[in-house]
């Protein structure tokens, strides 16, 4: 069914009908949109599920840990300082390899405080084992959210898997959404089921004290998993396919890279504005064209080669840093062309939007007028210089 | 051999008495039991990789938060129907309950859990090396609070957790000593009778971190209890209820056995001192037996 739709209550919705038993959450912009609607539709008996009100996001965290090791499909979202606390519990659920399902509105970091939009959140947490999924749409974060849970549950997989959907721009704006019927889910996602679980018939230990002699191994087999998760996120997506008719996520996406020569990469919504950008620059006759990366974690290191491999140039529009390195992205697009060697395209960082400053045409524009001139590891764009002062020269 | 859900083979110091209380809890909780075990020695000696001590569902998370993953364990047994079949525990030293995990519990009895917390009170952080936690005695000699030229060790009495715990309104929270094996089992039984959040904090010697003999560690625990260093008793609804302590000892007693306090043996007014708590502990709980 279509409807016109806010993203948090799109969310909402559609987790309701992934049934989860267990929902615990703390309360932080852009995020709360999504649980209080949640916590209303049990409330009103809508469906049948747990909600613990804690008193942190670090607890949240722990609690649909302790309720994901019961075997039970457990729910939590937050956004920004919310998920740097929980950072630790978000290791740890990985580790565990427990398959809870986040949200994460994706929204700027302190120190200076702000709510609005970008994607440092995230990236505090890049390395923890989780899958990290990015939606450029609110169509495409409800199907994320579908896909996760299978994802996540699938026994080959047994990782947590977090759906990125930036704070404000998918949170709060509205876009008509075609929603899955709650049958078409039950049927896509059936009940869970799992002999890992804390089990008074069948007990086991789970969180063990792993000397030098076993924990490389384990970790290692994370890794593993995730390199399996890259085929298992294409067939997850083509029976997504086949259940709900239309086309969803995957591993990455590609608009106009058939013949293209100077090509965008980014993540989540700006990939909406770059989509723009590239019409307006065909119109042109410019062969641009934009690779969207949608699994982050898994990176899609052969995809994104074979998607590239014969562009000229490559702009990785970041919306996060690691200051004192590079955008993030870049970063890892950089290793995985680096094995083209010769053929490598030429490769440009840049960084925009950080604390919601707006990502226009113009600032995708801007991007493709740099390409051709000097290479560049992490342009800052859209600076106001006037307030640079000394720092700039 | 006897019967056991807390298997020996667990690699705890001689005379650990976190290994005694953790047995003797598991054991009066019996098999239909889960249980949520903070970062600390227990975790760290009875759960080294592949091998567990444990006869029951068991998961360690993290060092603060035991009382989150409970609850999260309760709010799942909830949804599948099976709580009332099923105790929780939630189980910690005295660092990750007091200190840091303080949050995470205060959260947890104030969401009305059916979760009975255990505190192994050794009275420092004894996994990372004897560092003061807020359950430190006043002039102990830890790591982090030497006694020196200027210092004589600790310089703040111990938080009052029981209270902070029955502050919440919470229907039972009671203190107990490994030294009373039988006191331990009475109450880990009545706490599981019990719906909702319960607080038990156990009183358990640290031969490596107090610097007594391994094999006093029972002498040790019953000479806390008995000069009044070591309060026992209930918190009913609210009610105070004390274990009377029949012969009361000086508390020098108790500090002559162990390293940690042997800084205070040639000071009569730090000991002093020490009494003065034990002498407030006893008129507060009234702990005194009528003769
Ligand atoms: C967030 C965090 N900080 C610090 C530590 C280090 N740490 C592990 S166990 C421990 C001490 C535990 O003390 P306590 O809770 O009293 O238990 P005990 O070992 O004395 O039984 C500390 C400080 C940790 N694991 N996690
Ligand atoms: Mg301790």
């Amino acid at each position: 069914m279509k409807n016109f739709i806010e993203g948090s209550h799109a969310v909402a919705e559609i987790v309701k009908k992934c049934r989860p038993g267990v929902i615990s959450a703390y309360p932080i912009t852009p995020q709360t949109h999504i649980v209080e609607d949640l916590a209303k539709m049990i409330a009103d008996k809508e469906f049948e599920a747990q909600f613990v009100n804690v008193e942190s996001e670090h607890s949240a965290a722990s609690v649909v840990l302790g309720a994901e090791a019961t075997g039970v499909r457990s729910y939590t979202a937050t956004s920004s300082q919310g998920l740097l606390l929980m950072a630790e519990v978000v290791f740890n659920i990985a580790g565990l390899r427990l398959p809870v399902v986040m949200t994460t509105a994706n929204r700027a970091v302190s120190a200076p405080i702000n709510i609005w939009n970008d994607q440092q959140d995230v990236m505090a947490v890049r390395d923890s084992g989780w899958v990290l999924l990015f939606a450029e749409s609110i169509q495409e974060t409800v199907d994320l959210h579908v896909q996760a849970y299978r994802l996540a549950e699938d026994p080959r997989v047994m990782l947590p898997v977090m759906v990125n959907m930036d704070g404000f721009i998918l949170t709060h704006g509205m876009e008509v959404v075609d929603m899955p019927a709650q049958e078409e889910v039950d049927k896509f996602l059936p009940a869970y089921k799992t002999a890992y679980k804390l089990d008074v018939d069948d007990p086991k230990t789970m969180g063990f004290l792993a000397d030098p002699d076993y924990y490389m191994e384990i970790r290692y087999m994370v890794q593993e998993t995730h390199r399996e998760i890259l085929k298992i996120i294409p067939e997850v997506a083509s029976e997504f396919k086949k259940a709900f008719k239309r086309e969803s996520a995957g591993l990455i996406e590609g608009y106009c890279l058939e013949d293209a020569e100077q090509i965008f990469v980014a993540m989540g919504s700006v990939c909406g504005t770059i989509r723009d950008a590239v019409d307006e620059l065909r119109k042109k006759g410019k062969k641009a064209g934009m690779l969207k990366v949608i699994s982050y974690r898994p990176f899609p290191k052969e995809a994104i080669i074979a998607a590239l491999s014969k562009a000229k140039e490559v702009a990785v529009v970041d919306k996060s840093i690691s200051l004192g390195g590079f955008g993030p992205l870049y970063t890892d697009l950089s290793s995985a062309l680096s094995s083209l060697g010769p053929r490598m395209p030429k490769m440009s960082g840049f960084v925009v939007g950080l604390g919601g400053r707006d990502i226009t045409l113009m600032t995708i524009s801007e991007v493709y007028e740099k390409l051709s001139s000097k290479q560049t590891d992490c342009a800052f764009l859209g600076l106001r210089q006037e307030l640079l002062g000394g720092v700039n020269g | 051999m006897v019967e056991t859900l807390f298997k020996p083979g667990h690699t705890a110091c001689a005379g650990c008495g976190q290994a005694i209380g953790a047995r003797l809890v598991i054991d009066t909780a019996g098999k239909n039991t889960i249980i949520a075990n903070n970062t600390g020695c227990l975790e760290v000696f009875s759960t080294k990789y592949p091998e567990s001590s444990w006869g029951v569902p068991w998961i360690h998370s993290l060092f603060e938060n035991c009382a989150a993953v409970a609850s999260g364990i309760e709010a799942g047994l909830r949804f599948l129907g099976k709580k009332d079949s099923i105790n929780i525990i939630a189980q910690a030293g005295d660092g990750g309950t007091a200190d840091i995990g303080l949050q995470a519990i205060s959260g947890m009895f104030e969401r009305g859990h059916d979760v009975l917390y255990v505190c192994y009170d050794n009275e420092a952080y004894m996994n990372t090396g004897i560092q003061r936690s807020g359950l430190t005695p006043t002039l102990t000699d830890t790591t982090t609070s030497p006694s020196g030229t200027g210092s004589e060790g600790n310089p703040r009495p111990k938080k009052p957790m029981p209270e902070i715990a029955a502050a919440h309104g919470i229907p039972y929270v009671a203190t107990a000593s490994v030294g009373y094996p039988q006191d331990v089992q009475k109450k880990v039984k009545k706490a599981l009778s019990i719906k909702g959040p319960k607080y038990l904090q156990i009183h358990v010697p640290c031969p490596l971190g107090w610097r007594h003999e391994p094999g006093l560690t029972f002498d040790v625990a019953k000479l806390a209890v008995e000069t009044g260093l070591y309060p026992i008793f209930e918190y009913e609804n609210g009610q105070m209820i004390p274990r009377k302590i029949a012969k009361i000892k000086p508390v020098e007693e108790y500090l002559k056995v162990q390293g940690r306090f042997r800084h205070l043996i040639k000071n009569p007014e730090a000991i002093k001192k020490v009494q003065a708590i034990a002498d407030a502990n006893i008129q507060k709980y009234n702990l005194k037996a009528e003769a």
